[in-house]
Protein backbone atom coordinates (compact mmCIF):
# COMPACT_ATOMS: atom_id res chain seq x y z
CA UNK A 1 0.00 0.00 0.00
CA UNK A 2 0.81 3.07 -0.94
CA UNK A 3 2.43 6.11 1.68
CA UNK A 4 -0.84 7.32 3.17
CA UNK A 5 -1.55 11.24 1.66
CA UNK A 6 -2.95 12.06 5.52
CA UNK A 7 -3.00 10.62 9.19
CA UNK A 8 -5.10 11.77 12.02
CA UNK A 9 -5.68 9.66 15.56
CA UNK A 10 -8.78 11.04 17.33
CA UNK A 11 -9.00 9.48 21.10
CA UNK A 12 -12.35 8.83 22.30
CA UNK A 13 -12.32 9.03 25.85
CA UNK A 14 -15.71 10.90 26.62
CA UNK A 15 -18.95 11.32 25.89
CA UNK A 16 -17.95 15.10 24.23
CA UNK A 17 -15.22 13.23 21.94
CA UNK A 18 -18.21 11.68 19.89
CA UNK A 19 -19.20 15.08 18.62
CA UNK A 20 -15.36 16.23 18.47
CA UNK A 21 -14.42 13.02 16.62
CA UNK A 22 -17.76 13.57 13.67
CA UNK A 23 -16.97 16.80 12.98
CA UNK A 24 -13.52 16.59 13.04
CA UNK A 25 -14.48 13.48 10.07
CA UNK A 26 -16.76 15.56 8.42
CA UNK A 27 -14.13 17.93 7.58
CA UNK A 28 -11.48 15.52 6.73
CA UNK A 29 -13.87 14.23 4.63
CA UNK A 30 -14.65 17.27 3.13
CA UNK A 31 -11.21 18.38 2.36
CA UNK A 32 -10.97 15.01 0.63
CA UNK A 33 -13.57 15.68 -1.60
CA UNK A 34 -16.74 13.47 -0.66
CA UNK A 35 -19.98 15.17 -1.06
CA UNK A 36 -22.60 15.98 1.37
CA UNK A 37 -24.33 12.77 1.43
CA UNK A 38 -21.01 10.75 1.83
CA UNK A 39 -20.04 13.45 4.56
CA UNK A 40 -23.31 12.40 6.69
CA UNK A 41 -23.07 8.95 6.09
CA UNK A 42 -19.25 9.09 7.43
CA UNK A 43 -19.75 11.14 10.19
CA UNK A 44 -23.17 8.96 11.41
CA UNK A 45 -21.20 5.91 11.15
CA UNK A 46 -18.10 7.53 13.26
CA UNK A 47 -20.76 8.74 16.02
CA UNK A 48 -21.61 5.10 16.23
CA UNK A 49 -18.37 3.28 16.45
CA UNK A 50 -17.44 5.92 18.97
CA UNK A 51 -19.98 5.95 21.05
CA UNK A 52 -20.05 2.34 20.74
CA UNK A 53 -16.56 2.72 22.38
CA UNK A 54 -17.33 4.71 25.36
CA UNK A 55 -20.57 2.73 26.19
CA UNK A 56 -18.91 -0.88 25.85
CA UNK A 57 -15.25 0.14 26.44
CA UNK A 58 -14.94 3.24 27.94
CA UNK A 59 -12.03 4.72 26.08
CA UNK A 60 -10.41 3.68 22.92
CA UNK A 61 -9.00 5.24 19.96
CA UNK A 62 -10.14 6.61 16.14
CA UNK A 63 -7.88 6.46 13.43
CA UNK A 64 -8.44 8.49 10.24
CA UNK A 65 -6.46 7.48 7.27
CA UNK A 66 -6.41 8.61 3.83
CA UNK A 67 -5.39 6.14 1.55
CA UNK A 68 -6.56 8.10 -2.33
CA UNK A 69 -5.09 6.25 -5.38
CA UNK A 70 -5.00 8.10 -8.29
CA UNK A 71 -8.29 6.25 -9.76
CA UNK A 72 -10.02 6.46 -6.27
CA UNK A 73 -10.63 8.93 -3.30
CA UNK A 74 -10.10 6.37 -0.31
CA UNK A 75 -11.34 7.14 3.79
CA UNK A 76 -9.97 4.76 5.89
CA UNK A 77 -10.77 4.68 9.38
CA UNK A 78 -10.41 2.66 12.31
CA UNK A 79 -12.24 2.33 15.90
CA UNK A 80 -10.15 0.17 18.42
CA UNK A 81 -10.33 0.19 22.32
CA UNK A 82 -9.01 -2.68 25.18
CA UNK A 83 -12.53 -3.24 26.38
CA UNK A 84 -14.26 -6.52 26.82
CA UNK A 85 -14.76 -7.38 23.38
CA UNK A 86 -17.95 -8.54 21.92
CA UNK A 87 -18.57 -12.39 22.20
CA UNK A 88 -20.98 -12.83 19.42
CA UNK A 89 -20.03 -10.89 16.69
CA UNK A 90 -23.10 -12.02 14.30
CA UNK A 91 -25.72 -11.32 16.98
CA UNK A 92 -23.77 -8.28 17.41
CA UNK A 93 -24.41 -7.12 14.15
CA UNK A 94 -28.06 -8.10 14.24
CA UNK A 95 -30.43 -5.21 13.68
CA UNK A 96 -32.24 -4.83 17.21
CA UNK A 97 -29.57 -6.58 19.46
CA UNK A 98 -28.31 -4.10 21.83
CA UNK A 99 -27.05 -5.54 25.68
CA UNK A 100 -27.53 -1.51 26.65
CA UNK A 101 -30.71 -1.13 26.44
CA UNK A 102 -30.04 0.86 22.64
CA UNK A 103 -31.90 0.65 19.61
CA UNK A 104 -29.14 -1.97 18.29
CA UNK A 105 -29.01 0.01 15.01
CA UNK A 106 -25.56 1.05 15.56
CA UNK A 107 -23.23 -1.47 13.99
CA UNK A 108 -25.29 -2.68 11.63
CA UNK A 109 -26.57 0.60 10.40
CA UNK A 110 -23.37 1.95 10.40
CA UNK A 111 -22.64 -1.26 7.84
CA UNK A 112 -25.06 -0.11 5.12
CA UNK A 113 -23.83 3.13 5.28
CA UNK A 114 -20.46 2.63 4.56
CA UNK A 115 -18.67 0.37 1.79
CA UNK A 116 -16.16 -1.40 3.56
CA UNK A 117 -16.97 -2.66 6.93
CA UNK A 118 -15.28 -4.82 9.05
CA UNK A 119 -14.86 -6.40 13.05
CA UNK A 120 -12.36 -8.26 14.86
CA UNK A 121 -12.74 -8.56 18.29
CA UNK A 122 -11.41 -10.89 21.25
CA UNK A 123 -11.16 -10.04 25.41
CA UNK A 124 -9.27 -6.87 25.80
CA UNK A 125 -9.05 -5.77 21.96
CA UNK A 126 -11.88 -4.79 19.49
CA UNK A 127 -11.18 -3.02 16.30
CA UNK A 128 -13.94 -2.06 14.33
CA UNK A 129 -12.94 -1.00 10.14
CA UNK A 130 -14.70 1.23 7.53
CA UNK A 131 -13.58 2.27 4.62
CA UNK A 132 -15.52 4.71 2.34
CA UNK A 133 -14.38 5.02 -1.29
CA UNK A 134 -15.51 6.96 -4.81
CA UNK A 135 -14.04 7.09 -8.13
CA UNK A 136 -12.00 10.51 -8.12
CA UNK A 137 -13.95 13.01 -9.95
CA UNK A 138 -17.01 11.37 -9.03
CA UNK A 139 -17.28 12.55 -5.74
CA UNK B 1 -25.52 24.05 27.18
CA UNK B 2 -29.01 24.66 27.63
CA UNK B 3 -31.44 24.98 24.66
CA UNK B 4 -34.26 27.21 25.24
CA UNK B 5 -37.89 26.41 24.93
CA UNK B 6 -40.17 29.12 23.69
CA UNK B 7 -43.98 29.13 24.60
CA UNK B 8 -46.80 30.38 22.36
CA UNK B 9 -49.63 30.18 23.99
CA UNK B 10 -50.12 26.65 25.07
CA UNK B 11 -47.87 25.66 22.23
CA UNK B 12 -44.01 25.41 23.13
CA UNK B 13 -41.18 25.76 19.64
CA UNK B 14 -37.53 24.66 20.25
CA UNK B 15 -34.99 24.55 18.11
CA UNK B 16 -31.65 22.94 18.20
CA UNK B 17 -29.13 25.10 17.42
CA UNK B 18 -25.66 23.43 17.91
CA UNK B 19 -24.47 19.91 17.33
CA UNK B 20 -25.62 18.29 20.82
CA UNK B 21 -23.46 15.13 23.21
CA UNK B 22 -25.45 12.21 24.05
CA UNK B 23 -26.14 14.29 27.68
CA UNK B 24 -26.88 17.58 26.50
CA UNK B 25 -29.38 15.43 24.14
CA UNK B 26 -30.96 13.88 27.34
CA UNK B 27 -30.76 17.19 29.64
CA UNK B 28 -32.82 18.42 26.61
CA UNK B 29 -35.28 15.98 26.96
CA UNK B 30 -35.92 16.35 30.71
CA UNK B 31 -36.37 20.37 29.85
CA UNK B 32 -38.72 19.50 27.28
CA UNK B 33 -40.83 16.77 29.45
CA UNK B 34 -40.65 19.55 32.41
CA UNK B 35 -41.44 22.91 30.31
CA UNK B 36 -44.86 20.67 28.42
CA UNK B 37 -45.97 19.75 32.11
CA UNK B 38 -45.27 22.84 33.61
CA UNK B 39 -47.52 24.64 31.06
CA UNK B 40 -50.05 22.40 30.04
CA UNK B 41 -48.79 22.67 26.57
CA UNK B 42 -50.87 21.36 24.29
CA UNK B 43 -48.40 20.68 21.76
CA UNK B 44 -44.75 21.20 21.10
CA UNK B 45 -42.77 21.95 17.94
CA UNK B 46 -38.90 20.67 17.67
CA UNK B 47 -36.81 22.23 14.63
CA UNK B 48 -34.25 20.10 14.29
CA UNK B 49 -32.50 21.90 11.70
CA UNK B 50 -28.83 22.84 12.58
CA UNK B 51 -28.29 19.19 13.02
CA UNK B 52 -26.42 17.59 10.58
CA UNK B 53 -26.02 14.08 11.98
CA UNK B 54 -28.68 12.24 13.75
CA UNK B 55 -27.40 8.96 14.64
CA UNK B 56 -29.07 6.14 15.62
CA UNK B 57 -28.77 7.08 19.32
CA UNK B 58 -30.39 11.01 19.09
CA UNK B 59 -32.87 8.99 17.05
CA UNK B 60 -34.08 7.09 19.31
CA UNK B 61 -34.02 10.21 22.57
CA UNK B 62 -36.30 12.20 19.80
CA UNK B 63 -38.60 9.53 19.62
CA UNK B 64 -38.54 8.69 23.03
CA UNK B 65 -39.16 12.22 23.74
CA UNK B 66 -42.16 12.51 21.59
CA UNK B 67 -43.55 9.54 22.99
CA UNK B 68 -42.70 11.06 26.44
CA UNK B 69 -44.31 14.49 25.44
CA UNK B 70 -47.67 12.80 23.73
CA UNK B 71 -48.22 10.67 27.41
CA UNK B 72 -48.65 14.06 29.29
CA UNK B 73 -50.98 15.22 26.71
CA UNK B 74 -49.39 17.41 24.08
CA UNK B 75 -48.57 16.97 20.51
CA UNK B 76 -45.56 16.71 19.18
CA UNK B 77 -44.34 17.53 15.50
CA UNK B 78 -40.57 17.90 14.15
CA UNK B 79 -39.47 20.18 11.96
CA UNK B 80 -36.36 20.81 9.48
CA UNK B 81 -34.90 17.05 9.44
CA UNK B 82 -31.46 17.95 6.67
CA UNK B 83 -32.24 16.07 3.29
CA UNK B 84 -28.79 14.02 4.20
CA UNK B 85 -30.11 13.38 7.61
CA UNK B 86 -33.47 11.91 6.65
CA UNK B 87 -30.67 9.65 3.62
CA UNK B 88 -29.07 8.28 6.21
CA UNK B 89 -31.39 7.33 8.38
CA UNK B 90 -33.68 5.43 6.42
CA UNK B 91 -30.38 3.68 4.40
CA UNK B 92 -29.45 3.09 8.62
CA UNK B 93 -32.91 1.44 9.15
CA UNK B 94 -36.81 1.87 9.23
CA UNK B 95 -38.46 4.53 11.05
CA UNK B 96 -35.65 5.09 13.25
CA UNK B 97 -37.75 8.80 14.38
CA UNK B 98 -41.16 7.68 15.80
CA UNK B 99 -42.55 11.43 15.26
CA UNK B 100 -44.40 13.28 12.38
CA UNK B 101 -41.94 15.57 10.83
CA UNK B 102 -42.67 18.84 8.76
CA UNK B 103 -40.45 21.16 6.37
CA UNK B 104 -40.52 23.96 8.99
CA UNK B 105 -41.78 25.72 12.08
CA UNK B 106 -43.88 27.66 10.71
CA UNK B 107 -45.68 24.40 9.23
CA UNK B 108 -45.19 22.66 12.49
CA UNK B 109 -47.01 25.08 14.46
CA UNK B 110 -49.64 24.93 11.53
CA UNK B 111 -49.88 21.23 11.90
CA UNK B 112 -50.03 21.45 15.94
CA UNK B 113 -53.09 24.19 15.85
CA UNK B 114 -54.88 21.73 13.04
CA UNK B 115 -54.18 18.52 15.30
CA UNK B 116 -55.14 20.87 18.35
CA UNK B 117 -58.01 22.13 17.20
CA UNK B 118 -59.13 18.12 15.91
CA UNK B 119 -58.86 16.52 19.61
CA UNK B 120 -60.91 19.37 20.68
CA UNK B 121 -58.89 21.54 23.14
CA UNK B 122 -59.58 24.42 21.36
CA UNK B 123 -61.16 25.64 24.27
CA UNK B 124 -57.99 25.30 26.90
CA UNK B 125 -55.91 26.78 24.07
CA UNK B 126 -58.41 30.02 23.65
CA UNK B 127 -58.71 30.40 27.65
CA UNK B 128 -54.56 31.50 27.32
N1 LIG C 1 -16.59 -1.66 21.07
C1 LIG C 1 -17.41 -2.59 21.59
N2 LIG C 1 -16.97 -3.39 22.61
C2 LIG C 1 -17.78 -4.33 23.14
N3 LIG C 1 -19.04 -4.57 22.73
C3 LIG C 1 -19.53 -3.82 21.73
C4 LIG C 1 -18.76 -2.79 21.11
N4 LIG C 1 -19.51 -2.22 20.13
C5 LIG C 1 -20.70 -2.85 20.15
N5 LIG C 1 -20.73 -3.82 21.11
C6 LIG C 1 -21.85 -4.74 21.41
O1 LIG C 1 -22.68 -4.83 20.26
C7 LIG C 1 -24.02 -4.46 20.63
C8 LIG C 1 -24.71 -3.79 19.44
O2 LIG C 1 -24.12 -2.53 19.17
P1 LIG C 1 -24.95 -1.46 18.32
O3 LIG C 1 -25.40 -2.13 17.05
O4 LIG C 1 -24.14 -0.23 18.20
O5 LIG C 1 -26.26 -1.21 19.17
P2 LIG C 1 -26.42 -0.42 20.58
O6 LIG C 1 -25.22 0.45 20.74
O7 LIG C 1 -27.70 0.34 20.44
O8 LIG C 1 -26.49 -1.48 21.65
C9 LIG C 1 -23.86 -3.57 21.83
O9 LIG C 1 -25.04 -3.54 22.63
C10 LIG C 1 -22.70 -4.25 22.55
O10 LIG C 1 -23.13 -5.39 23.25
MG1 LIG D 1 -24.17 1.52 19.39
Amino acid sequence: MAKPHFEKSISIEASSDIVRARSEVRTIAASMGFGSADQTRLATAVSELARNIIQNAGSGVCEVTDISSTESVILHIVFQDNGPGIPDIALAMQDGYSTNGGLGAGLPGTRRLIDGFSIESRPGLTRVSITMQRESGLC
Amino acid sequence: MKIPILRLGRILLTSVQIDLSDNDVLQFQSDVVAQISEVEALGIAIDISALDVVDSYMARVLSDTAGMARMLGAEVIISGIQPFVAMTLIEMGRGLIGADCVFNLEQAVERLNERIAERGDKFSYLRD
